[in-house]
């Protein structure tokens, strides 16, 4: 998906792993792909630079749709569909 | 696929039927003996498992065990660690302490680190202010902690197997271990079954 597309999208459930470095953020994924319905969008907040990299790899084992991630300031927001 | 020699397909309706029987029984064997070698395929591709042995008991090296072992938690890979030697003293409970020791086994318990907030980095360890140093970094950068990570691997079903031999040389007893979930005590044969079964072992 590209930037815009990223930027409006609204997530149906948002993981703020913000306070934690790795593994937390692949943890606090895991945990929450439990709350949402197949079909549901994740939005996941890192501010470790590794999970830029985790995420999408964790999806592609998992089998779950990495939608992309944006930018900002002091973290990054990562976007995945569940399957 | 090979036919072997194509039947005769002779005069009349009933000799094209009995040749299509012939070659319908043909494939039908052939499609049996193939799902039969994709079973044997199957039982012995290695699992989506991964076996660590934890071995040092040094904090920098466990730390990377723990994180490792969570992770593949959160990537829906089974996880089996056997802790052994020096690591063996990483499960020690300081609240609790073993009765009955001998004196060896006193000294050793006394000498060896009691659980995992005692354990020194492999490296620049420095008298203990290495350590000191990384513990606060750690707290700063919020990365969780050796103890931390226990509590969550065994919320996450990491499955720790622990050497019944190291216990016994270094005179730990069951009950100053910790409250770890299914916990068990083991030889080196069951992490020889494990590892074989993992498609990755790590020596920690």
């Amino acid at each position: 998906m590209t930037t815009e597309e990223l930027k409006n999208i609204t997530a149906d459930f948002v993981v703020d792993a913000r306070g934690t470095a790795c593994p937390g953020p692949l943890l606090a994924a895991k945990k929450a792909i439990g709350e949402i319905e197949s079909g549901e969008i994740m939005e996941i907040l890192s501010a470790d630079e590794g999970t830029k990299h985790d995420i999408p790899r964790w999806c592609d084992k998992v089998g779950h749709e990495y939608l992309g991630f944006t930018d900002l300031d002091s973290y990054t927001r990562l976007f995945l569909k569940k399957a | 696929m090979q036919f072997g020699l194509l039947p005769n397909f002779g005069t009349g309706n009933t000799n094209i039927l009995k040749s299509l029987k012939i070659m319908a029984n043909e494939i039908e064997a052939q499609v049996a003996e193939l799902e039969k070698k994709i079973k044997q395929l199957q039982k012995s591709q290695p699992k989506d498992q991964i076996s660590i042995i934890a071995f040092s008991g040094d904090l920098d090296k466990m730390l990377a065990a723990m994180i490792i072992a969570t992770g593949a938690r959160a990537m829906d890979t089974e996880v089996k660690m056997f802790f052994t030697f020096w690591a063996t003293a990483m499960l020690r409970d300081p609240k609790k302490t073993g009765k009955g020791k001998d004196f060896m086994s006193k000294m050793f318990g006394f000498m060896l680190p009691k659980g995992s907030s005692k354990l020194k980095l492999s490296k620049m360890n420095m008298c203990g202010m290495g350590t000191a140093m990384l513990k606060v970094l750690m707290k700063k950068k919020r990365v969780s902690s050796l103890e931390e990570l226990l509590v969550i691997a065994g919320e996450l079903g990491v499955e720790i197997n622990v050497c019944e031999m190291s216990m016994d040389l270094m005179g730990f007893k069951r009950e100053e271990m910790l409250d770890y979930p299914n916990l068990k005590y083991v030889g080196v044969g069951s992490y020889l079954a494990d590892a074989d079964e993992s498609r990755i072992q790590l020596f920690i």
